[in-house]
């Protein structure tokens, strides 16, 4: 499977996403912002990072970048696209995924390991883990408080494209373990057709035990199956 | 300030200030924390406070219904988050 990684200044989680990803036996290639084409790609990767030292807004500056129009063009002829926190952040500016994303409740820059499960196993991201499976991932971020209006809330509880929600070590999804304050507990949404998953914890954080857990692991072999 | 109009009408020159705050039923937190801190510095007449981000903005254009044109397009496209910001524009000169 071929995957490209798209680089913006202040991208800080390309390296980690790509060791992930040929680790997993992806073909990967690492893409500037300002190229105009984008290599062959079954899947494209939005890294974690401060592109743009979020000016304006988290993601603003990015989701406007020359490479943004080729990914856009790819999503929208099924290429599956995968935006991890700043990533995820892109993808609502872009509009590739609607909501958006605010400051964290608390005000905090927060980095911890939480419990997110599971919601939705049958995504092209997600088959690999069993349905309401409990995963430990780490979050890094300042902006992660998903909101987004009643009726696509509605939507995405009707039509399943909640991917994961962050809940406590038993799955109990709560206020109390709600880190950033995101509306119904939110950590990851797909697109209407679900080749699109933006999510705010980092699955490539998670593919080693020496350095954390395995819990990252599935996500990208879901890719793969 | 009409003699400055004027004077950057002249030269194909307009000023407008835009300005972004959060939709009245969006959570604000950093307007929230100012407000409970001047509140606590004993400004106690205070009823609320919104936090929000302030451009200044020089466009070539003499028309001014061009320019304000202009300047809304570059809100709608890039400064504001629409899903939760509001904008107002003032035109400054």
């Amino acid at each position: 499977m071929r995957s490209s990684v798209i680089v913006f200044p202040g991208s800080n989680c390309d390296r980690d996403i790509a060791v992930a990803l040929e680790k997993m036996q992806f073909k990967n290639q690492m893409v500037w912002h300002k190229e105009t084409k984008l290599p062959k790609s079954d899947l494209i990767v939005i890294p974690g990072g401060f592109s743009y030292g979020d000016y304006l807004r988290s993601g603003a500056i990015a989701g406007k970048s020359l490479i943004i129009n080729e990914v856009k063009n790819a999503a929208n002829s099924g290429c599956l696209i995968l935006g991890i926190c700043n990533g995820f952040q892109i993808l609502t500016e872009t509009g590739l995924l609607r909501g958006t994303l605010l400051r964290n409740k608390n005000l905090k820059f927060i980095n911890k390991d939480v419990y997110v499960k599971v919601t939705n196993n049958n995504s092209k991201f997600t088959n690999k883990y069993k349905k309401d499976q409990i995963l430990n991932l780490n979050i890094a971020h300042n902006e992660g408080n998903y909101f987004t209006d009643q009726k696509h809330l509605d939507e995405l509880k009707n039509n399943n494209l909640i991917a994961f929600r962050y809940c406590d070590e038993k799955g109990s999804i709560n206020d109390f373990y709600n880190p950033n304050g995101s509306l119904e507990n939110i950590a990851g949404i797909f697109n209407s057709k679900k080749n699109i998953l933006g999510m705010m914890p980092h699955p490539e954080r998670m593919v080693d035990e020496i350095i954390s857990n395995k819990d990252g692991v599935n996500l990208f072999s879901s890719l793969l199956n | 300030m009409a003699k400055q109009f004027q004077l950057n009408s002249k030269k194909n020159k307009l000023k407008f200030s835009v300005t972004v705050t959060l939709k009245e039923d969006v959570l604000d937190p950093q307007g929230k924390v100012v407000q409970n801190t001047l509140v606590n510095m004993g400004i106690n007449n205070l009823k609320s406070i919104r936090q929000g981000k302030h451009f200044e903005i020089d466009i070539n254009e003499k028309e001014l219904t061009v320019a304000k044109k202009k300047i809304d397009e570059m809100c709608r496209k890039l400064l504001v988050n629409l899903i939760i910001e509001d904008y107002k524009i003032n035109i400054i000169k």
